[in-house]
């Protein structure tokens, strides 16, 4: 719905071998409406609060799934999608409030806007790899945080406050309401992101990252590729922002700082670069640290004990950076025990209930072959 | 229309630059149709370079000198209409995409074939050259030995449906045996009438199977012939394929 690559997404490319694929993966379908039940019913079980929690969580995800386009399918890197989540939610507001635009198009456009500077810095990005592409983007993240601190039209360093928002008749009015507007959206971008993947132009991106060249003599267009990553990316962060502003009614250009971009980078890595899977749930664990860290002190059993240490080993001036410690050493041991990240652990885990079960039917076929 | 229809590739006073470095220098060759060429030459002598050449990957290459295909000018054309006119390419170390399916590798390869029955036709060809290739279509190509990942390259290029075969260093890391292989399906694929263009250090190997052969060196044609003229020329011979005996102390 809210750009083109979705359109990309029923490009009927399929054949025998991926009819064959569809049919083995009829056991993910009841999974998926498993998943979307639990989705559905998560925030009528949930105390008030945590619905706000989710919300953040999931505009993460979509964040996720757009570096999973870019640095994950396509192989490039970005220290500045930070700025992406700031055009695309200032590009929302402003619409909302100078032109009147109806929330469902400013959120449209909010991914279109972002996509368009995806794309632009995209053109560099042809010539640029590794660390130096990495220097650029973060050049153009804090760039954008600059222009939009000291500009009245985006509300200077005050930021803007978020006007209400309806979808159609209906008002979006409380967290809940938020919530299936959000989480809805980001399922239906979770599914296109992993359709996008099988698909012609899923291919040429992943052909790139394993290797440039080859996919060249192939006759794939590396430049035009490497572009349109840059803008399908840009475009869900986009998004992102825009429900990003719906959810908490005030942006400012506080929020989009280097950090969150050194963040988004260090979720897919931190979930497993390259799968769907590993992209989601390192976005939902990064999203939850990143909001529940600000108040670590209080966390369950770990609040306390850090508070405890802090208190008698430091000052309380550092108090507030112990939830970046245990962030980064979370990052840190999860990759050393798997680089594969969580969707490695997951893969594992999986693996590890197979092996037993097939050993299990292993052991019950030759008990019966005994006798 | 072509005057020589004989001739499939043809290099006019090819010329390409790496910087301020002349790689080529008036290089011109013609390649017949339906037979295997090899390209001899040391490290450095612009063997890759003159392929790269021909399918439009290095920009702003050829410099100067002209590149005809089925007698069509396709010096400075995009690689992309290059290979949809009829040119595949095996680069060198295979290069697959070792994190896509096998099956994702050969679609790549037909990548620029927007028509689906073709390239259906394709696939079926390859997997009967390759009857493996078929049975690991959904293992990720990155898991598969060496001499597999030579198979499926070759297999990936031929999705194209080629008239012209580009290879470069099919033998490159690979056991001896499995460059035996890789020679024979070469000759099989010249013998369903895919022309074959050829660079190889191996020379020994190469010249038993090609019928033409080149040498370069420093960038310049410098002995060119039949592949068994070739075999007999002594200073090839002794350039290219080391002492015929070496005296044991």
């Amino acid at each position: 719905m809210n750009d083109r690559h979705i359109d990309v997404v029923i490009e009927p490319t399929r054949d025998h071998y991926e009819d064959i694929q569809l049919f083995t993966a009829r056991g993910s379908w009841i999974k998926l409406a498993l998943l979307l039940v639990v989705l559905v019913s998560l925030p009528l079980l949930l105390p008030g609060y945590r619905v706000f929690t989710l919300n953040y969580m999931a505009v993460f995800v979509i964040v996720g799934l757009g570096m999973n386009v870019l640095v994950g399918y396509t192989g490039q890197v970005s220290l500045g999608h930070a700025g992406f989540l700031a055009i695309g939610a200032y590009t929302m507001v402003l619409l909302m409030t100078r032109l009147a635009v109806p929330f469902p198009i400013a959120l449209v456009m909010a991914g279109c806007v972002s996509a368009f500077f995806g794309f632009l810095l995209g053109l560099p990005a042809l010539r640029l790899a590794g660390p130096y592409l990495a220097i650029a983007t973060l050049g153009f993240g804090l760039a954008v945080t600059q222009i939009i601190g000291h500009s009245a039209l985006f509300g200077g360093h005050m930021g803007l406050v978020v006007p209400d928002a309806m979808v159609g008749p209906f008002p979006l009015s409380g967290d809940v309401s938020k919530y299936y507007v959000i989480v809805g959206i980001t399922f239906v971008l979770a599914l296109g992101v992993r359709n996008l993947s099988v698909t012609r132009v899923g291919r040429a991106f992943r052909a790139i990252r394993d290797s440039e060249i080859a996919a060249a003599t192939m006759g794939v267009d590396v430049a035009y590729y490497k572009t349109l990553s840059f803008a399908v990316s840009a475009a869900l962060t986009g998004v992102a922002g825009g429900l990003l502003a719906l959810m908490t009614g005030f942006i400012s250009p506080g929020v989009f700082t280097f950090t969150l971009s050194l963040m988004f980078l260090a979720m897919v890595v931190f979930g497993g670069l390259s799968s769907i899977t590993g992209a989601v749930l390192g976005s939902i664990v990064m999203g939850y640290l990143n909001l529940e860290m600000d108040a670590f002190q209080e966390l369950p059993v770990l609040g306390p004990a850090l508070e405890g240490f802090s208190a008698r080993f430091m000052s309380t001036v550092g108090l507030p950076n112990f939830g970046w410690v245990v962030t980064g050493m979370l990052i840190v041991f999860t990759i050393l025990l798997e680089p594969r990240g969580l969707y490695g652990l997951w893969i594992r885990a999986l693996d590890t209930m197979k092996y037993s079960k097939s050993a299990d039917a292993e052991l019950s076929r030759s008990g019966s072959g005994a006798d | 229309m072509d005057k020589h229809p004989e001739v499939l590739l043809e290099l006019n006073a090819v010329e390409t630059w790496h910087g301020s470095l002349r790689a080529l220098s008036d290089v011109s060759l013609t390649v017949p149709e339906g037979s295997i060429t090899v390209i001899l030459g040391n490290n450095g002598a612009g063997k890759s370079t003159l392929l790269n050449t021909i399918l439009g990957v290095l920009e702003g290459q050829p410099k100067n000198g002209q590149i005809s295909f089925q007698g069509t000018r396709i010096d400075r054309m995009a690689t992309e209409r290059i290979v949809r006119s009829g040119i595949s390419y095996v680069p060198e170390g295979r290069r697959i995409f070792s994190e896509l399916t096998v099956w994702e590798n050969l679609k790549v390869g037909a990548y620029v074939q927007k028509d689906q029955l073709s390239t259906k036709k394709a696939l079926e060809r390859v997997c009967d050259f390759f009857p493996l290739l078929a049975e690991r279509q959904s293992q990720a190509a990155g898991t598969l030995s060496g001499g597999e990942q030579q198979m499926l390259a070759i297999g990936r290029a031929l999705m194209n449906g080629p008239r012209l075969l580009l290879l470069d260093e099919p033998s490159l890391g690979l056991a001896p045996i499995l460059v035996r292989q890789v020679f024979d399906i070469i000759s099989q694929i010249r013998d369903e009438g895919v022309t074959v263009l050829l660079v190889e250090q191996n020379a020994r190997m190469a010249l038993a199977v090609a019928d033409e052969g080149l040498v370069l060196d420093s960038g310049e044609l410098v002995v060119a012939g039949s592949a068994s003229d070739l075999v007999d020329n002594a200073e090839v011979e002794e350039l290219y394929m080391g002492a015929p005996s070496l005296p044991i102390k």
